[in-house]
């Protein structure tokens, strides 16, 4: 029997998690358009509402009334499944993400692998859209997608490790509680922080890791078919992964909710919204790699060190 | 080779970091742009637009005396000026002022040729429309007042 208090949760759960990806997506492109701006000495988006902050609403209101075109040799099923199959999964990675020590969707015992694991439903997303669309720069990008997903989800494992080994559990919130004894993990796992950073970068297929949509190269890579509001349901699943890849590394390295004086939910916001704007500093100050720059890049540099690192760290452990 | 990986980190690190900085300077500095509706650009001392007429400081009406110089010294023949003497009045002052704007090249030379200085370049820059019609006859008395409004228009 499910007790009303659980039916309750549940439904403002979804309600939270719902409201939360849409006001996410909504303010983060308004930001990342801003930040953009000035790191070019323009000013960004200025006329829609304040600051030009309606801005995105009236993009995403343009996206909806626009037609949606289905390519005549594209597989439809596939093609109509892609960009769910992207956006869905970041819902439910959600659910096991903390707030505060009270603003939680669901406690999981392993929300840190169910996170992991739904992280890489994106890359079916992406390699479905490439497929089902049947364009030879869409199968290009998805093919680098699929390339790129070895090069950085083993380094990007191997640095969550010792975070693991560290607090003892796979339970965000029980991580967070832990760092609430000791100290930030960031400051015991400096390169591993570091390792984290670059590998979110190419989970989230940021530049200069963003081989999968290149503009330059591939048209728009993998969602080049895509028009309406399909392309937009790319869109929102890229910056809600960036969302859910910034609430983890602020979990994992900065306390999650810990901070003084303020509230935990807005500390938490506050280190999410820091790791976003350090993404935007990257896509906006370096230029993308080549393919298999990035390649070498993970196998021979992030691969090697964040073993290194992980040993190091369990050696270490062991001797205490 | 151990060691030329490292160093190959630490420099590829460091370079990192001083794009990093150069791009969060640019974030923070003012940057150049004037927007545009609301703001106007800083013009130059000796900007050309189309010329205008100068007013008599005291009467407002035009300085102009009709005499058409300017209309002969402009090469293109943009220019285009008819006078009559309002009552009372020693001088001309001028009935009809036109300037045709699109085959004007703002050489200058009718605010050269003018006797008494009445033609000066004006600061208007922002001239827009959608067909050529508006600037192939500007009525430039329409800026300054007329002795000849005080009877009959």
């Amino acid at each position: 029997m499910i007790s009303e208090i659980t039916l309750i949760r549940t439904l403002l759960s979804i309600l939270g998690i719902t409201v939360v990806v849409g006001v996410n997506a909504i303010f983060v492109v308004w930001f990342e358009r801003k930040v953009a701006g000035h790191m070019q000495y323009r000013l960004g988006p200025t006329e829609v509402g304040p600051a030009g902050l309606l801005q995105t609403v009236a993009d995403g209101l343009k996206l909806v009334s626009k037609q949606i075109i289905f390519p005549q040799s594209a597989d439809k099923p596939i093609f109509i499944l892609a960009p769910i199959i992207c956006l869905v999964p970041v819902f439910i990675a959600l659910v096991p993400v903390p707030f505060s020590a009270t603003w939680q969707a669901h406690e999981l015992d392993v929300g840190l692998l169910l996170v992991i694991a739904l992280g890489l439903l994106n890359t079916l997303g992406i390699l479905l859209a490439g497929w089902g669309c049947d364009n030879k720069y869409a199968l290009l990008g998805a093919s680098r997608a699929v390339a790129q997903i070895l090069a950085y989800k083993i380094p990007l494992l191997l640095c969550i490790l010792p975070i693991i080994l560290l607090s003892g559990s796979f339970s965000l919130r029980e991580i967070v509680l832990v760092q609430e004894q000791s100290t930030w993990f960031a400051l015991y796992q400096p390169v591993g922080f570091l390792i984290y950073l670059i590998a979110i970068t190419l989970e989230t297929n940021r530049s200069p890791f963003d081989f999968a949509e290149a503009e330059s190269e591939l048209v728009a890579g993998f969602h080049t078919e895509y028009s309406g509001m399909m392309f937009s349901l790319f869109f929102l699943a890229e910056y809600t992964y960036m969302l859910v890849a910034s609430a983890i590394a602020a979990i994992l390295f900065l306390g999650g909710w810990l901070g003084p004086f303020l509230p935990g939910p807005v500390w938490m916001l506050l280190k999410i919204y820091f790791f976003l704007f350090l993404m935007m500093w990257f896509r906006w100050t370096f230029p993308r790699v080549r393919v298999d720059q990035m390649l070498s890049f993970g196998w021979k540099i992030l691969l090697p060190i964040s073993l290194l690192n992980f040993l190091i760290t369990a050696g270490v452990m062991a001797a205490l | 080779m151990i060691k030329s990986y490292v160093r190959d980190i630490i420099t590829g690190l460091g370079s990192l970091l001083t794009g990093m900085k150069v791009t969060i300077k640019v974030m923070f500095t003012k940057g150049n742009t004037v927007e545009w509706p609301r703001q106007t650009a800083q013009l130059p001392e000796k900007f050309r637009g189309h010329i205008m007429l100068v007013p008599n400081e005291s009467t407002g009406f035009a300085k102009c005396i009709a005499c058409g110089s300017c209309v002969r010294a402009c090469p293109s023949n943009c220019i285009t000026v008819k006078g009559a003497k309002p009552e009372g009045a020693k001088k001309k002052s001028p009935t009809l002022f036109a300037l045709d704007f699109t085959k004007c090249s703002l050489c200058g030379l009718c605010v050269e040729s003018c006797p008494v200085d009445a033609i000066t370049f004006s600061r208007d820059y922002a001239l827009v429309d959608y067909s050529s019609k508006p600037f192939s006859a500007m009525n430039l008395l329409d800026d300054v007042a007329s002795p000849f409004s005080g009877g009959s228009e």
